[in-house]
């Protein structure tokens, strides 16, 4: 345990020296933030009655997931891990004494939580100064406060391992980008990062909020606000659970077979 | 014009020694832009129109932008990567070849997998123009085709200027991407949703507006003033400046060494 817990101090002070990067992507998120909900304003103002969500809990929607974006979204890699499989420098990876699987998990969530950790804070200062149905408002109770920081962490949780599944794929094919690009999308609009799942047509949505990638953004979003409360919140959270034990089953099943006929390419 | 052909053509054979992975990524391109789509049309599903523009309407805009920025992300790759291309002092080399340096960046990478998202954004496009209602005739076709121009325009100068940056950055700042993936984001919708402000700022500093909002007034018969029917000339205009400064961040530049 102490290994894992050095490995990511290590990883977490190494992403925390980029600061001026923090700058500039927290300005991208402010106008980001800014855009989309001026644009959910415009639909608002279409036709309110439509709105499937109070205006309110999108605002807040939207600017927890500008917060957390480095933490949660499904398309940060670790590109180390791309180019030791493809480099060869993989071998010395395994020589450590300790799991590949436990070292790259790791890894990826320290690289992960070290960068929201920079952004979120001035992102939600800023969110809570903003006129009222735009900004972010504290949560209506504490119950929903506490859930809402154990469901953010299973959601880093099953974010990781879904991407672990897509390194470990990596292994049986030189060329990753292919299936980055179709895991990503897939995950980009499912986990209602483009779009929050409430917005979509009946049935899809109920689809949208069984699979796996619901459990990476749209749970804590909406546990955040009180809008997934009660019996529903419940479920849900225990689905994330349940999501992330099956997401790092596959990864080290896989990884495991992997490892059985590891090819290292490179000299 | 040959040179550049030839270019071309070596990039062309060179993405096709791995078929495979090509395919696949461009592929994913095309459901990288699918996914927008889907959300574009999930959202219409719900509320019908936005701010007086049917389903059709947003599509035509939407179109119109993913297809000039799909082009320009295609072909001005080696300006988005140019940070790679300062930072390893390959730009030196680049300034020894007797040739246009604008050129030479130009031709240094040419991305045919981001074909995917322009094909997609291509089959939208040849949805749009007969459901959204224009009445097509020569001025609103000319139009059309000038939107086209001018957005190609707008993102080939965002590119320009995000490289020229470069210059006293070394690193390429991650807030460029609000005009350059932010413009082509919220440029699915016509501007003038996002409210006055906005809209003024996308019109007279970065006029990405000018190539979409204005002239879909013109072609739906909403604003037929001159001004709107040749506002995307705007867009052409705008080069001029990304070219001053890039021409200004050439001068400054010092090599970064090996």
């Amino acid at each position: 345990m102490k290994k894992y817990a050095s490995f990511f101090r290590i990883r977490f002070v190494n992403a925390l020296q980029y600061r001026a990067a923090a700058l500039a992507g927290m300005a991208t998120q402010f106008f980001w933030g800014g855009m989309l909900l001026l644009m959910f304003a415009a639909f608002y103002h279409s036709a309110p009655e439509s709105f499937p969500m109070d205006f309110q809990a999108l605002s807040c929607y939207i600017w927890l997931q500008q917060a957390f974006l480095a933490m949660l979204n499904s398309w940060a890699f670790e590109n180390d891990i791309f180019e030791a499989i493809s480099s060869g420098n993989i071998a010395y990876e395994l020589c450590r004494p300790m799991g590949l699987y436990g070292q790259w998990f790791v890894k990826a969530a320290a690289n992960r939580v070290a960068r929201a950790v920079l952004r979120c804070v001035p992102v939600l200062v800023f969110a809570a100064l903003l006129p009222a149905p735009y900004g972010i408002t504290l949560p209506p109770n504490v119950g929903a406060a506490l859930l809402f920081v154990f469901s953010l962490f299973l959601a880093l949780g099953v974010v990781v391992a879904f991407t672990m599944v897509i390194y470990i794929i990596t292994f049986y094919t030189i060329s990753p980008t292919g299936v980055r690009m179709a895991a990503t999308s897939a995950a980009e609009l499912l986990s209602g990062s483009l779009l929050p799942l409430p917005f979509f047509p009946e049935g899809l949505r109920q689809l949208a909020e069984l699979l796996p990638f619901a459990s990476m953004q749209n749970v804590p979003l909406r546990v955040y606000s009180g809008e997934l409360s009660g019996q529903a919140a419940a479920w849900s959270v225990g689905l994330q659970v349940f999501w992330l034990a099956a997401l790092l089953a596959l990864g080290v099943w896989m990884m495991h077979r992997a490892l059985h006929r590891v090819v290292v390419q490179g000299g | 014009m040959k040179l550049y052909a030839k270019f071309f053509s070596l990039h062309l054979r060179s993405v096709m020694q791995y078929k495979s992975s090509f395919f696949l990524m461009t592929i994913g391109q095309f459901i990288m832009a699918f996914s927008a789509f889907l959300s574009v049309w999930f959202l219409f599903d719900r509320f019908y129109q936005v701010d007086g523009f049917t389903f059709q309407q947003v599509l035509l805009c939407f179109s119109v932008t993913l297809m000039s920025f799909s082009l320009c992300e295609g072909f001005f790759r080696g300006f988005d990567t140019f940070s790679y291309t300062v930072r390893n002092a390959e730009f030196d080399r680049i300034l020894l070849r007797p040739r246009n340096e604008i050129f030479l960046v130009l031709a240094s990478k040419i991305e045919l997998s981001k074909m995917g998202r322009l094909l997609q954004a291509f089959l939208v496009f040849l949805y749009a123009i007969p459901t959204s209602g224009v009445e097509w005739n020569f001025q609103r076709v000319l139009v059309l085709v000038l939107m086209l121009l001018g957005g190609v325009c707008v993102f080939c100068g965002l590119f320009l200027l995000y490289a020229a940056i470069c210059f006293f950055t070394i690193e390429g700042l991650e807030f460029m991407n609000i005009f350059t993936d932010g413009g082509r984001e919220f440029g699915s919708y016509p501007m003038g949703i996002y409210g006055d402000g906005i809209l003024r700022f996308f019109t007279f500093v970065v006029p990405i507006a000018c190539f979409q909002y204005w002239p879909l007034l013109y072609l739906l018969g909403k604003n037929e003033s001159l001004w709107c029917m040749l506002s995307p000339l705007v867009c052409i205009v705008f080069l001029l400046p990304c070219w001053a400064f890039w021409r200004f961040g050439v001068r400054h530049y010092q090599s970064t060494g090996s």
